[in-house]
C-alpha cells in the first residue's frame, strides 16, 4: 500500500492534483476516526497515519491535515504515537496555534511510567521548534535530566540543545548548562555523557559570542580533568561518541611530554578499530599531540601507515575514498615516508575515477630516485586506458614527475613515445607537457623538436595541445626547418580556428618567428596582424593592435618584448600555499581534507549560493544578539592571528572558528583578499616563460591600451548631506524597518571597471563603504553577483537610510533600492551613496 | 552534526526523508540527485561520495542500488558520516532481512522508527541492533527474497553450493520464523577480495588480498564465542622494506595488518591466535585484514592480439584454473577492450563449450566472455577475429587491453587463513547450534596486460 502512494504522486503534474485530493481524502478519514471507538479503530488509524507519512516523504504538503492529526493523536498504540510525533515535529512550526493542542498529551506522556514513552514524548516536545511553547518545555527537560532511566536522560541532554536553539534565554535562565555539566562528569551511562558533551559544546560555542563566561566554560571542556576523565572511559562510549571525545582530545594542549605519552598509550589500540572514523580521530590526536616532537611525529607516520592502508582495502568504495583522502594529505606532507609503499597506490581496475585521480597525485608526489622507473612504467600503462580522463591524468602525472626529477632522460623518451600512439588526446596532453619540460630543461629542445616537428598541426583538435605546439613553433623556429610555413598555413585557416587561446598563441608565435627568420615570415606576419585586428575577440584584437603599434614604434623594442632572453623555469608555482596546506592539516579528519580546502572556504556564507540572500536577514534576526559587524571584526582578527601563529598555537584558534555554528553568519577572513590579489602575480610569474594569458592579466592589458578608464563615469559633485560616522542599528530593527518603510528610490548606477575588478569578495566593498560612513548589515553572493544591505544615519538626526545594493561585477553595474525614515533626504543620500560607490577601487 | 538523512531510489524518489535540524534549504534531495546524475556529463565520471553544493555538504553511499544520503552544514568528519551511513544500511538489513527498494518501501515506518533512535538532533546515538531492539515497535514486513536480485557479499552464498541454507542470509534478526521458534545458528564468512596484475609476459606485478571475517549471529542469550585462526599466523612485515617476502617458511600466513570489531577481545590472540567475543545481534565484521605476501593466483590469464592482414586482427584469450578440482568458480566474466576502430568481432569457442557466451560491446569497444563455471584444473580458450574500419597503425597492444576478469570462488581462499574451530560457550548439554563457516574469494581487480 505504501509504495503506491508516492509513485502515484510522482507521476502527477507539478500542481499535483492527485496529492491534493489525497490530502483531502486523508483529512476526511482522520475526522471519521477521531472519535471512533470501534474495535479496529487503532488499526485503521495506523493505516491512515502511514499514508500521511508516506505522502510527507514523497514531498506532498500534508500540513493541511494538522488539526485532524492532532485530534487523532490520543492513542495508546506506540507505533501510531511515533508516527504522530514524527508528523507533529515536521509541521508544528507552520501551525504554532494548533501545536499547542499537542502539548497536553506530550506532557502527559512525559510522566508515563514507561521510560520509553517518557523519552519519546520528551524528544518530540523538544522537536516542535515553536517559540511560544517554550514555557512548557523547561520543566519536563529539567525533570528529564534527573530521570532514573538513562534513555530519558540521554534524550533530555540533547533536548537542552534543542531548547537553546528555540530560545537561548529560556535555556540559560533555567540553568540547564550547569545541570548538563554536572551530569557529564557524573552520569554512569556513556551515551548520556556523550550527549551532554554535544549539547554543552553547541550551547557554549553559540553563547560565547556574547558572554565571556561561556567562552571560559568552553576552555574548561578542553582542560586536563575533563579530557582525561572522558579518555579514561573511552571504551564505554559508542563508536560515534568515541570519535567525538577523540576530536575533543585532539584540541587538548598537554603540559608535558608525559601527558602526551599517557594519552598515546591509552589510545594505541584504537588504531586497530574496524571503524575508520575511530581510527582517523585517533590519528588526529596522535598527529596533533606530537607536533612539537619531530622524531615521535615521524614515528606516528610510520605507525599509522598500515592501519590506514587496511582501511582503504576494507569497506565500501565510499569509505575507502575518505580514508584515501587522508592518506593523500599525509603523502603530500611527507612523501619521503611513503616512497617504499608506492605499489599500494597503483590504480585498480575497479577503482572509481575519483579514487584513481587521488592515487595518481600520490604516485606523482612519492616518485623519487628509488622508484621513479617503476612508477613511470605503471603510469604509462594507464595512458592507453579506455578511461580517457584517467589516461589524460596519467600523462600529466608522468610530466609532473619529469619536472620534479633530476634525471629525466628516460622519462622524456617515454613522453615522446606517447606521441607515437597517435591518439588525439594523448598527443594533445603530451604536447602540453613537452612545452612545460622545455621551459624547465631547454637542453632537451633538440630531441623534442625532432619528434614534435613530425606532428601535423592538422591532427590536433584540442586547443591546449594546439597552443602548445604553436608555442614551440614560435620559440624554436630557428631549429624547426619549416616553422614559418607551418605557421603560415595555420594563419591561412585563421577563421576556422575557434579557440581564442590558439589565435593568441598564433599571434605571438608568428611575431617570434618573424624576428628569427624575417624574410620567410614577413608575409605571414602581415596576414596575422590583419586577421588579428579584425578579430571579434577582444583579447586577440587588442594583442594584435599592441603588436602592430609596437612594431610601428620601434621593431627593436618589439623584439625585446616578444623574444627576451629567457631563463629556464626552476620551479613551477604551487597551486596551494603552505599556509593553506597547514590549515587543512589542522582540520584533519574533516571535510576540508576531502575538498582540499580549509573550512572557511566552504562553510562561510560568502562562498555559498546566491539563493540565501533572504535567509541572511532572517538568520541575523534570530541569531545575532550582538551587532553583526562586531562579530565579523573578531573573525578578522582571529584569522589574521592564525596566519601569524606557529602551527602548534594555531590549533586552538583555528578549530574554534570551525566549530562556530552554521547559523551565525560570519564573513570571509581577510586573508582571502590577500590571497586573491596574489593570484595575478603568480600567474604572471608563470607566464614569463610562455605566453599563456589568463583572464586576470587581461585587466592590465586593457589598462595598457588606455581602454576602460575613460569609460568610468565622472564622479558626481559631493552633495551637502553628511552622515553619522558611527551609526548603530541592530539586524532585527533593520529587518523591521525594511519591511515597514516604502521604497523611496530605485536606481541603477555604474562602478568603475577597477572597482568591479577588485570586488573579489564583498569585504572589500564593505570596508570601502564603511570609510564613507555607510555600514553593511548583511552581504552574500558569488562572483559576478553580490548583494549587500547597507545603512547609514544622517549626522545629528535619528533618521536612517536603508539600501539594498545588488552588484554585478561583470557589467560593473549596481542596482540600488533605497528606503529612508526621512523620505525628503533620500535623493541627497542616493547621490552620496553613488558617489561613494563610484570611487570604489580608484583609491 | 547531521542536518538531514534520506534514502533515494535510482530514479530519485524519496523512500525515507528525515530532517533533524531544519537548517538546510528546501529541495536538498532534488539538488543532490541532479548533481549525482549529471556529475560530469562529458567525461562520464562518477560523483564522489562527498561534495558541497551552495554551502550544503552532501555525503552518500550506494547500497543495494539506493542512495543513502546525509546533509550537513558544518565541517564534520566525512569518515564518520560514511561509516554511519553504511551502518544504518546494515542495521536496516538486520531488521528487514533484505535491503532493497521494495523492502524499504514496505517498511518505511519502521525505518523512521530506527532513524529516530539512531540519530537525535544530528548526533549519532546508537547503531547496535541489539540496543535498538528495545525501542523499535514495528514488526518488519518480509518481502520475498527469491524475487530479488542478490545483493552484497552474502548473496554469493546463495548460488552454487547446496550446503548453504539459502534463506538464512536474508532472514531478519528480529522477526520470528514462520514456525514461531528461532533457529539457533551462527554464520562465519571468510570473504577475500583479491587484486592481481599480470605483466604482458605473465609475471605478477602486484598482488593483494583484502579479507574480512564476517559474522552473523542468530544465537539467543549472547553466548561467548571463541574463534581460532591459523596458529602460525603472523601480523606485520618486520624490518624488510621490500614489498614481498618469500613464503618459504612452510606456508605460514603473514598478514600486513588487520583490525577488529569493538566486541573482540584479543587477550589470548598473541598466544594462540584465538579471538574471543560475545557477538552482538546482526551482521558485522569481526576482523578485516590485508595481505601482500605472495600467493598463488587462482587463475592464469593469457591474452594475445595479432595482426591478421590489413584491417584485421586475431585475439586469443586463455584461462587456466590453478586450484583443486573439487572447487568450482562461478559467474566468470572476462573483458578485453579492443582498438576503437573495431567494427565487428566474430568468436570461436572451444569445442564442446557449455555455459559460455560471448559478446562484442560496440559502445564501449570491448569483448566480453562469460562462463557459468570453471572447474579447478581446467583450461578454457576463446578466439576472436576482429575487423577494423581502418588500417591499424603499428602497435596493436597499445590500442587494446588490459584484460580484466571477474569471478567468485566459493569454498576457496587465497590467503590460506583459516578458522580452525568455532567454539560456542555451552549453556546446556543439548545446546548445539548450527555453525556455518564459509569461505569465498572474489576478484577485486584481476588484470592481465597485453
Amino acid at each position: 500500500m505504501a509504495p503506491t502512494v508516492p509513485s502515484a504522486a510522482k507521476s502527477a503534474s507539478p500542481s499535483q492534483p492527485s496529492g491534493k485530493s489525497e490530502v483531502a481524502d486523508l483529512k476526511q478519514q482522520l475526522r471519521q476516526l477521531a472519535g471512533s471507538r470501534a474495535p479496529d479503530a487503532d488499526d485503521q488509524r495506523r493505516d491512515v497515519f502511514k499514508r500521511v507519512i508516506s505522502c510527507m516523504t514523497a514531498g506532498i504538503d500534508v500540513s493541511a491535515a494538522f488539526g485532524e492529526m492532532v485530534l487523532c493523536s490520543a492513542t495508546s498504540d506506540v507505533v501510531t504515537k511515533k508516527m504522530c510525533y514524527l508528523y507533529v515535529g515536521a509541521h508544528a512550526r507552520a501551525h504554532p496555534d494548533l501545536a499547542l493542542l499537542t502539548i497536553n498529551f506530550l506532557q502527559r506522556d512525559c510522566r508515563d511510567q514507561d521510560p520509553t514513552i517518557r523519552g519519546l514524548a520528551l524528544r518530540s516536545l523538544c522537536s516542535l521548534r515553536v517559540p511560544n511553547l517554550v514555557e512548557y518545555l523547561v520543566t519536563p527537560l529539567a525533570t528529564g535530566l534527573k530521570d532514573p532511566s538513562a534513555y530519558v536522560r540521554m534524550i533530555a541532554a540533547v533536548g537542552a540543545a534543542k531548547l537553546y536553539h528555540i530560545s537561548a534565554t529560556a535555556c540559560i535562565d533555567a540553568d540547564l548548562p550547569a545541570s548538563l555539566k554536572a551530569l557529564m562528569l557524573s552520569d554512569p551511562d556513556a551515551q548520556v555523557v556523550a550527549n551532554c558533551l554535544h549539547a554543552l559544546q553547541e550551547i557554549w560555542t553559540l553563547e560565547a559570542a556574547n558572554s565571556e563566561a561561556a567562552a571560559r566554560e568552553i576552555e574548561t571542556l578542553y582542560s586536563k580533568p575533563v579530557v582525561f576523565y572522558l579518555l579514561n572511559k573511552i571504551k564505554e562510549f559508542s563508536e560515534w561518541a568515541q570519535c567525538h571525545v577523540l576530536e575533543l582530545a585532539s584540541k587538548f594542549l598537554p603540559s608535558d611530554n608525559n601527558e602526551i605519552f599517557d594519552i598515546m598509550n591509552l589510545l594505541e589500540d584504537r588504531l586497530q578499530h574496524a571503524n575508520g572514523a575511530v581510527v582517523l580521530s585517533t590519528i588526529k590526536v596522535f598527529l596533533h599531540l606530537t607536533m612539537s616532537m619531530t622524531d615521535v611525529h615521524q614515528q606516528v607516520y610510520e605507525r599509522i601507515k598500515a592501519p590506514l592502508l587496511t582501511l582503504v582495502g576494507a569497506g565500501s568504495p565510499e569509505q575507502s575514498y575518505s580514508v584515501l583522502c587522508h592518506l593523500h594529505l599525509l603523502v603530500m606532507r611527507a612523501p619521503m615516508l611513503f616512497s617504499s609503499d608506492y605499489k599500494s597506490f597503483y590504480c585498480q581496475f575497479s577503482d572509481p575515477s575519483y579514487v584513481k585521480k587521488l592515487k595518481l597525485e600520490m604516485l606523482t608526489a612519492i616518485a623519487n630516485e628509488s622508484n621513479t622507473y617503476e612508477i613511470v612504467t605503471e603510469l604509462c600503462e594507464y595512458a592507453g586506458n579506455v578511461d580517457v580522463p584517467i589516461a589524460r591524468e596519467s600523462i600529466r602525472a608522468v610530466g609532473k614527475i619529469a619536472l620534479q626529477q633530476y634525471d629525466v632522460n628516460a622519462i622524456v623518451d617515454r613522453l615522446l613515445q606517447f606521441l607515437e600512439m597517435d591518439k588525439d588526446y594523448v598527443t594533445a596532453e603530451t604536447l602540453v607537457l613537452v612545452k612545460d619540460l622545455l621551459r624547465k630543461y631547454p637542453q632537451w629542445s633538440h630531441d623534442c623538436i625532432a619528434v614534435v616537428g613530425n606532428i601535423s598541426s592538422k591532427n590536433i583538435q584540442e586547443p591546449k595541445g594546439k597552443a602548445a605546439l604553436i608555442w614551440m613553433l614560435g620559440e624554436y623556429s630557428q631549429d624547426m626547418h619549416d616553422a614559418p610555413y607551418v605557421l603560415e598555413s595555420l594563419v591561412e585557416n585563421w577563421d576556422e580556428e575557434h579557440s581564442p587561446e590558439v589565435r593568441l598563441h598564433l599571434l605571438t608565435a608568428v611575431m617570434k618567428c618573424f624576428f628569427k627568420r624575417p624574410p620567410e615570415t614577413q608575409k605571414a606576419l602581415g596576414a596575422t596582424l590583419a586577421a588579428g585586428l579584425s578579430d571579434t575577440h577582444q583579447d586577440v584584437h587588442d594583442r594584435a593592435l599592441f603588436y602592430y603599434r609596437l612594431l610601428q614604434y620601434d621593431p627593436a623594442v618589439a623584439e625585446r618584448v616578444v623574444n627576451p632572453p629567457k631563463q629556464a623555469v626552476s620551479v613551477f608555482a604551487d597551486t596551494q600555499s603552505s599556509e593553506m596546506k597547514d590549515r587543512i592539516f589542522d582540520e584533519f579528519n574533516s571535510l576540508s581534507v576531502v575538498y582540499q580546502k580549509p573550512s572557511y572556504m566552504f562553510t562561510d556564507k560568502e562562498h555559498r549560493g546566491p539563493f540565501e540572500y533572504s535567509e541572511d536577514l532572517t538568520n541575523l534576526a534570530v541569531g545575532a544578539e550582538a551587532p553583526e559587524n562586531v562579530i565579523s571584526a573578531q573573525r578578522y582578527q582571529e584569522n589574521d592571528n592564525d596566519l601569524l601563529l606557529s602551527t602548534s598555537d594555531k590549533e586552538d584558534n583555528g578549530t574554534r572558528a570551525s566549530n562556530g555554528s552554521s547559523t551565525s553568519t560570519y564573513n570571509a577572513p581577510s586573508d582571502l583578499i590577500g590571497l586573491s590579489s596574489q593570484t595575478p602575480a603568480e600567474t604572471s610569474l608563470i607566464n614569463t616563460g610562455g605566453p599563456t594569458y589568463s583572464s586576470q592579466s587581461n585587466f592590465s592589458l586593457d589598462d595598457l591600451l588606455g581602454l576602460g578608464v575613460t569609460e568610468a563615469p565622472a564622479p558626481p559633485p559631493p552633495p551637502a548631506l553628511t552622515l553619522n560616522s558611527k551609526p548603530v542599528l541592530d539586524p532585527g530593527t533593520f529587518q523591521r524597518k525594511w519591511g515597514q518603510l516604502a521604497l523611496a528610490l530605485t536606481q541603477e548606477c555604474s562602478l568603475s571597471p577597477q572597482g568591479a575588478a577588485s570586488l573579489m569578495n564583498p569585504q572589500s566593498l564593505i570596508r570601502h563603504m564603511q570609510s564613507n560612513h555607510i555600514q553593511c548589515i548583511a552581504s552574500g553572493g558569488h562572483p559576478p553577483n553580490y548583494k549587500f544591505f547597507f545603512y547609514a544615519q544622517k549626522d545629528g538626526a535619528t533618521a536612517f537610510f536603508l539600501v539594498e545594493c545588488i552588484v554585478n561585477t561583470a557589467s560593473a553595474k549596481a542596482q540600488l533600492k533605497i528606503k529612508a525614515d526621512d523620505g525628503t533626504a533620500a535623493e541627497a543620500f542616493s547621490a552620496l551613496f553613488q558617489s561613494a560607490l563610484s570611487k570604489f577601487g580608484l583609491s | 552534526m547531521i542536518s538531514q538523512f534520506f534514502v533515494l531510489s535510482q530514479r530519485g524518489d524519496h523512500i525515507v526523508f528525515r530532517d533533524y535540524r531544519g537548517e538546510v534549504p528546501k529541495g536538498s534531495a532534488e539538488i543532490f540527485f541532479r548533481k549525482v546524475k549529471f556529475w560530469n556529463d562529458d567525461e562520464a565520471e562518477e560523483a564522489p561520495p562527498v561534495f558541497n553544493v551552495d554551502g550544503v555538504n552532501y555525503i552518500h553511499v550506494k547500497v543495494a542500488g539506493l542512495f543513502f544520503v546525509v546533509t550537513t552544514m558544518v565541517n564534520v568528519s566525512p569518515s564518520l558520516l560514511l561509516e554511519l551511513l553504511q551502518r544504518i544500511a546494515r542495521v536496516t538489513k538486520d531488521y528487514l532481512g533484505v535491503l532493497s527498494e521494495d523492502s524499504l518501501r514496505k517498511n518505511f515506518i519502521l525505518v523512521y522508527e530506527l532513524l529516530d533512535e539512531v540519530i537525535d538532533f544530528g548526533y549519532p546515538q546508537t547503531t547496535s541492533t541489539e540496543v535498538l531492539k528495545s525501542y523499535i515497535f514495528n514488526e518488519p514486513i518480509m518481502v520475498d527474497a527469491g524475487r530479488l536480485p542478490p545483493l552484497g557479499p552474502a548473496a554469493m552464498f546463495m548460488q552454487g553450493t547446496k550446503r548453504m541454507p539459502g534463506t538464512a542470509v536474508t532472514k531478519s534478526v528480529v522477526a520470528n520464523e514462520p514456525g514461531g521458534k528461532k533457529r539457533e545458528e551462527i554464520f562465519v564468512d571468510i570473504i577475500e577480495r583479491i587484486s592481481v596484475t599480470f605483466s604482458s609476459s605473465g609475471y605478477i606485478l602486484t598482488s593483494e588480498i583484502d579479507g574480512t571475517i564476517q559474522m552473523k549471529s542468530y544465537l539467543t542469550g549472547n553466548p561467548e564465542i571463541r574463534l581460532a585462526l591459523n596458529e602460525d599466523l603472523s601480523i606485520g612485515r618486520t624490518g624488510s622494506s621490500s614489498y614481498y617476502r618469500s613464503s618459504s617458511g612452510g606456508g605460514a600466513v603473514i598478514l600486513d595488518d588487520c583490525n577488529f570489531h569493538e566486541s573482540v577481545h584479543l587477550d589470548s590472540f598473541d598466544i594462540d591466535r584465538t579471538l574471543t567475543l560475545i557477538p552482538p545481534d546482526g551482521e558485522f565484521a569481526v576482523m578485516n585484514y590485508r595481505m601482500t605476501q605472495e600467493f598463488k593466483p587462482p587463475f592464469r590469464v593469457t591474452a594475445l592480439i595479432e595482426e591478421a592482414g590489413p584491417s584485421r586482427a586475431e585475439v586469443l584469450l586463455k584461462i587456466r584454473a590453478d586450484f583443486s578440482a573439487n572447487v568450482t568458480a562461478n559467474t566468470i566474466t572476462v573483458q578485453m577492450p579492443v582498438p576503437s576502430y573495431t567494427m565487428r568481432a566474430s568468436f570461436e569457442l572451444e569445442a564442446g563449450a557449455v555455459g559460455q557466451t560471448t559478446d562484442f560491446k560496440e559502445g564501449s569497444r570491448r569483448l566480453e566472455w562469460n562462463l557459468k563455471k570453471i572447474v579447478g584444473g581446467s583450461e578454457h580458450t576463446l578466439r576472436a577475429k576482429l575487423t577494423f574500419s581502418q588500417e591499424s597503425h603499428g602497435n596493436l597492444t597499445k590500442e587494446a587491453g588490459p584484460v580484466n576478469m571477474n569471478f567468485t570462488i566459493p569454498m576457496y581462499n587465497a590467503s590460506k587463513l583459516q578458522v580452525r574451530y568455532l567454539q560456542i560457550a555451552k549453556k546446556s548439554k543439548t545446546y548445539n547450534p548450527y555453525r556455518w563457516v564459509r569461505y569465498v574469494t572474489q576478484a577485486n581487480s584481476y588484470v592481465a596486460r597485453l
